[in-house]
């Protein structure tokens, strides 16, 4: 009965916060884009649909690239990729930060320091260098594997932050009961401490997908990106290097960078909006 | 403030040392090894092909067991010897990497500190200030999260080919020699202004929104009611609250620098600018491995050299380190 009021208290501001609101709006908006986009593109993304370049028409909705290939056929494609790395590279980057970050914030000692070490490590030397290392040795790079490695380099920051909130909680009554009952370390972590930072770990959550999306896209753009399929990075990539520019073909490197950006944008406003639902002194009254 | 340092010496020396083990596993585990690349260009029947895989395997100290080689790395790395580069053969690494830092430091040195001054002042400014909070700090977070590169190919469109007000490529123009006069440096400034730009904004949305949130949360804190109560004016609470949030925004600086440092190479890849980031670019192209390794050795110093720059500012901003109060926190 509590936890059901409990719930209901955060649905009602969660619905009545307006940056929440337009966030997931954009990234709904666009996850059904994704969805319902390859039913509607008549094209396939490397199929040469028309004769050089054209700009946004009714036949080509967002035109067509120096060699006629449909740019919202690759577009929409794109977009999946997007959506892809973001899951699956801020998902793992999530998870290595929480596993890191409680063993580290939980354990104390000589554990949480060589993890400390460890982290700051990671977090000095350039995630991209490493990336582009990684990237290099691959002749074959699919978006699983892009995403594995931004996931597994982008988790020092993430541990920090949720070291350091284990590292509070850890001394609470709550915490010293469960453990003078004999709880398990391993329960007491996921009973006791990971509820009480439950949207602590959303956040983090939401941070790492706007990242690994970036990241994913910088790489793409370098020429580092998957070599079998599409992304939004690698048609900025091929506008540039095919001099879209230049010729003032717009249409070709607009739609990818708009839509990351709108992506990655409402990611940080939904994150700004699930604070201060979850933090009322942050709620602007 | 020992300890202070010490800690962090250690992090930093252990980093180094991990990053040259791993710059030198570089062309070791790149796919096909370099000198089959460079024996693929010439003809040869196989018995001269292999005389020639002996005879570099020599000249690259590659027949020495594994230990041995790279202690040797360590050897000439200290030397300052990177190699010499096959793209622009025969010149060596060193030399290439120092024609392309200067334009490095004067991309990212103003862009940083400039986007991190103004940012902070500005999202204090913001914070808690209805109107501005709500119709400024949207742009914020759109800037924050636009790609570096596509803000970049915007700029370059709109302001070099629609308008026609700025150059797109190079660091000066192509018809010009470096010399010394009035319009060879405006036109290098002309040149530097866009990629700067691109930089500076996206980082000013990021700076600008951190800060606000820092100044919420301190202006919630204890000791601000406490200050209100007692009737401290607006200014004052202010004043104290943007001093506690600019120690969070000090360590995100350090903590961006990886971030930064790949916009700033894709930036320059966008406006052709002859920085690292380009000259990296063109080494994974040509499959450089020896401009590959010292382009990530010189990223690798320079992080290092800036996280400690930020340690030190850290210590002159935060009493508590001075004092010994701070262990493990930052």
């Amino acid at each position: 009965m509590i936890e059901r009021l409990r719930n209901n208290e955060f649905l009602f501001f969660a619905f009545r916060n307006k940056r929440l609101r337009v966030g997931l709006f954009i990234v709904l908006f666009f996850l059904a884009l994704t969805l319902v986009g390859p039913l509607l593109a008549k094209y396939d993304p490397s199929e040469y649909a028309a004769y050089g370049s054209h700009p946004p028409s009714a036949e080509y909705w967002f035109g067509t690239t120096t060699f006629g290939q449909d740019v919202f056929s690759q577009f929409v494609l794109g977009l999946r990729a997007t959506f892809l790395v973001g899951m699956i590279g801020g998902g793992l980057g999530t998870l290595i930060g929480v596993v890191v970050g409680f063993t580290a914030g939980y354990n104390g000692g000589i554990i949480d320091e060589v993890l400390n070490i460890l982290t700051n490590i990671v977090l000095v030397i350039p995630t991209l260098a490493i990336l582009l290392i990684i990237a290099a040795y691959l002749n074959v790079r699919g978006i699983v594997a892009e995403s594995i490695f931004i996931g597994c380099t982008a988790w020092p920051w993430a541990a920090r932050a949720i070291r350091a909130q284990t590292f509070s909680l850890r001394t609470r009554e709550f915490v010293d009961l469960s453990k003078l009952s004999g709880m398990k370390s391993g329960k007491i972590i996921f009973t006791e401490i990971a509820p009480n930072m439950m949207s602590y770990l959303v956040m983090t959550f939401i941070l790492q997908f706007g990242g690994a999306i970036l990241n994913a896209a910088t790489l793409d753009f370098i020429g580092l990106g998957p070599t079998s399929t599409i992304s939004l990075g690698l048609m900025m990539q091929y506008s540039v290097l095919w001099g879209a520019l230049q010729l003032g073909q717009w249409w070709w490197f607009m739609p990818p960078g708009i839509a990351i950006t709108a992506i990655v944008g409402a990611m940080y406003i939904m994150n700004v909006g699930l604070d201060e639902v979850f933090n009322p002194k942050l709620r602007e009254m | 403030m020992r300890r202070y340092f010490g800690r962090k010496f250690l992090i930093y020396g252990l980093t180094f040392f991990l990053a040259v083990t791993v710059d030198w596993l570089i062309p070791r585990f790149m796919p096909g090894d370099p000198i089959s690349n460079i024996l693929s260009r010439s003809l040869l029947n196989a018995e001269g092909a292999q005389q020639m895989y002996d005879y570099y395997e020599r000249v690259f100290g590659l027949d020495l067991p594994v230990w041995q080689q790279y202690l040797n790395f360590w050897g000439s790395l200290l030397h300052g010897d990177l190699g010499i580069s096959a793209y622009l053969f025969p010149q060596p690494v060193t030399r290439v990497i120092w024609r392309a830092v200067p334009y490095d430091a004067f991309l990212l040195l103003p862009s940083i500190l400039l986007s991190w001054w103004a940012g902070n002042k500005f999202g204090a400014y913001a914070a808690r200030t209805k109107r501005l909070d709500n119709t400024i700090l949207p742009i914020g977070y759109i800037l924050t999260a636009t790609p570096y590169m596509w803000l970049g190919i915007l700029l370059a469109w709109i302001f070099g080919i629609v308008l026609g007000i700025f150059p797109i490529a190079g660091a000066y123009s192509y018809s010009m020699q470096p010399h010394l006069s009035w319009l060879f440096i405006k036109d290098v400034i002309l040149h530097w202004f866009l990629p700067f730009a691109s930089l500076f904004l996206v980082g000013f949305g990021g700076w600008a929104i951190g800060m606000r949130n820092m100044i919420i949360y301190e202006l919630e804190a204890d000791y601000s009611h406490y200050l209100e109560a007692l009737g401290a004016p607006r200014s004052l609470i202010r004043k104290y609250a943007f001093r506690n949030a600019i120690l969070p925004q000090l360590t995100g600086l350090a903590l961006q620098l990886g971030v930064i440092v790949a916009g700033a190479l894709v930036t320059e890849v966008v406006f052709s600018y002859p920085g690292i980031g380009y000259l990296l670019l063109s080494a994974i192209q040509n499959q450089d491995y020896f401009l590959i390794q010292g382009c990530f050795l010189f990223i690798i110093i320079g992080i290092l050299i800036a996280n400690f720059a930020i340690d030190i500012a850290y210590v002159i901003v935060d009493p508590r380190t001075r004092m010994g109060m701070l262990g493990d926190s930052s």
